[in-house]
């Protein structure tokens, strides 16, 4: 049995934003590494920074890459402060362009962090007008009652099959209406409220944070948040039968198997 | 004995699989840094400077006022970005006298050029604010400018109705013997907070944060404060000027609108 699971804007929608997120998030950690701290509050005080990553020399005139977090310092030679014999936060392979370049890096981000809000403001206008909140998203009150036994069931790897695999479980619901609702105008708040011109605007905005140096921190915590949460669903799209997702997130259609089984036993039967 | 897991299809397919990932990453990541090295695709991306200018100055109003602080506010340090200390022999023999023989001259598209000294510039109305200085780099510091107001300035030299932008000439070459240099619009420099500051923290400005007089221009990022001035020219065009694009990053490529 095939079900058509996703309209064409919200797979329009969802592959734009696997090319933002990938452009930003990289392109945000080259713009990291041109000062690569955080800050509580609205200045930048250099002896306490919340986290920094620096290249140090040990007496024996060794290089080494120390991140401090809230005043406890780990040794990230080779990942975070020095990696490929350059003083840098992000090693080179996770940043945009890869060499230290502060001016395009500026230019991906700034570029694609409109692509990604006119594509988020879409998605939301067609997900309201078209009830896909509504229908999909929004967790329900029956959701809630079982939400004991998805757990469990998530844990246990054993997922819905039948006319249960048709709708999203609570976890899902909650972790896309989060995402939605939550972490996408968190990152994009965070994000204006480092723009002096727009904090003239708006002044209680970076206020809201405690200020632009907190707002830039919310800024990096809600992008490796985002980071998190394509971990996990990349994870789950990967053991929740890879093929089958991919190919109702790029056609539309979803395969669902009959109650009970799983593929194996239908391939026996 | 060594057992070789490859030798195990479904591990041999993995090994191939992660390999392809981990090759398709690195080319598109070497086509992504061609990309940012072609002319057209810097380009491409640069239109959103424009986009960005117009939707903040559509949303903000034009006296819209960058938050001022309070003294409990101002950064214990304030850090000096850039040049500390110019090395061309007219400036240090201006420093050395204290900048008594410093001349502030505005010229270009101006109906009366003329020549200010530091006092004529004290002379001026003023404004004391205390704001966040914001670097392009990301981080930010607060101190207490005092300042001749631009616009009065402005006001005294009639600029031309053909005059669109007022271009700051400074002190200060880099390695490669180019001067430092910015502009802005006459939407920033009539705003009440753009300044010529002579003062930080209630004291002459020193040497590192600009003497005699760096550029307040709030709402923008540190690179448009431009220090060490020694001629304002008003222009109608900055693109026959050093590299065209209006400042010195600018002409490295950061945005000439500096206001995110």
């Amino acid at each position: 049995m095939r079900t058509y699971r996703h309209t064409l804007p919200v797979r329009l929608g969802h592959w734009l934003n696997v090319l933002c997120l990938l452009i930003l998030i990289m392109s945000g950690l080259q713009i990291f590494n041109a000062h690569p701290a955080l800050y509580r509050g609205d200045r930048s005080d250099r002896d306490r920074p919340l986290l920094s990553m620096r290249a140090v020399m040990t007496e024996s005139g060794e290089r080494r890459g120390i991140t401090t977090v809230l005043g406890h310092p780990f040794d990230t030679t080779g990942l975070l402060g020095y990696s490929s014999e350059t003083r840098r936060g992000f090693p080179s392979w996770a940043t945009l362009p890869g060499p230290q370049w502060l001016a395009m890096g500026r230019r991906w981000h700034l570029f694609f962090a409109w692509v990604f809000v006119v594509n988020g403001l879409l998605f939301g206008l067609h997900a309201f007008f078209s009830r896909h909140f509504w229908r999909d998203l929004f967790p329900k009150w029956n959701d809630w009652r079982n939400i004991g036994r998805d757990v469990r069931n998530h844990l246990a790897f054993r997922h819905p099959t039948g006319e249960e695999a048709t709708r999203y479980n609570v976890m899902q619901k909650m972790a896309y209406t989060g995402v939605v609702f939550g972490l996408g105008p968190l990152i994009v708040l965070t994000g204006l409220s480092m723009s002096p011109a727009f904090d003239a605007a708006f002044p209680w905005l970076p206020d809201l944070f405690g200020g632009r140096q907190s707002a830039r921190a919310v800024h990096f915590l809600a992008c490796f948040s985002f980071v998190g949460f394509m971990a996990v669903h990349l994870f789950m799209v990967a053991t929740t039968g890879l093929v089958n997702n991919l190919r109702s997130m790029l056609t539309g259609w979803y395969r669902i198997e009959r109650d009970g089984g799983t593929r194996d036993e239908q391939a026996c039967r | 004995m060594t057992s070789r897991p490859a030798a195990n299809p479904t591990v041999d397919r993995r090994r191939f699989l992660s390999r392809a990932f981990q090759a398709t990453g690195l080319l598109l990541l070497a086509g992504c840094d061609n990309l940012s090295r072609s002319d057209w695709f810097q380009a491409l991306l640069g239109k959103t400077e424009q986009v960005t200018k117009e939707a903040q100055r559509v949303l903000s109003p034009r006296q819209a006022m960058a938050k001022e602080f309070t003294l409990d506010d101002l950064s214990p340090v304030f850090p000096a970005n850039g040049t500390s200390d110019p090395e061309s022999e007219e400036y240090q023999a201006l420093a050395k006298n204290g900048f008594a023989g410093w001349k502030l001259e505005i010229g270009g598209l101006v109906q009366t050029p003329s020549r200010l000294s530091l006092d004529e510039l004290r002379a001026l109305p003023s404004r004391t604010q205390i704001t966040r200085h914001d670097c392009v780099e990301g981080w930010s510091a607060i101190a207490k400018w005092k300042g001749g107001k631009l616009s009065e300035l402005l006001e005294r030299v009639r600029p031309l109705p053909s005059a669109r932008y007022i271009v700051f000439h400074c002190a200060d070459p880099d390695e490669d013997g180019r001067p430092y240099y910015e502009s802005i619009d006459f939407e920033d420099a009539h705003h009440p907070q753009t300044i010529l500051a002579y003062e930080i923290n209630d004291l002459a400005l020193p040497i590192q944060h600009g003497a005699p007089v760096r550029l307040r221009v709030e709402r923008q990022l540190g690179y448009k404060q431009a220090k060490y001035i020694m001629r304002i020219e008003l222009v109608e065009s900055f693109e026959s000027i050093a590299g065209g694009k209006g400042g010195y990053w600018e002409d490295q490529g950061y945005e000439w609108y500096a206001g995110i």
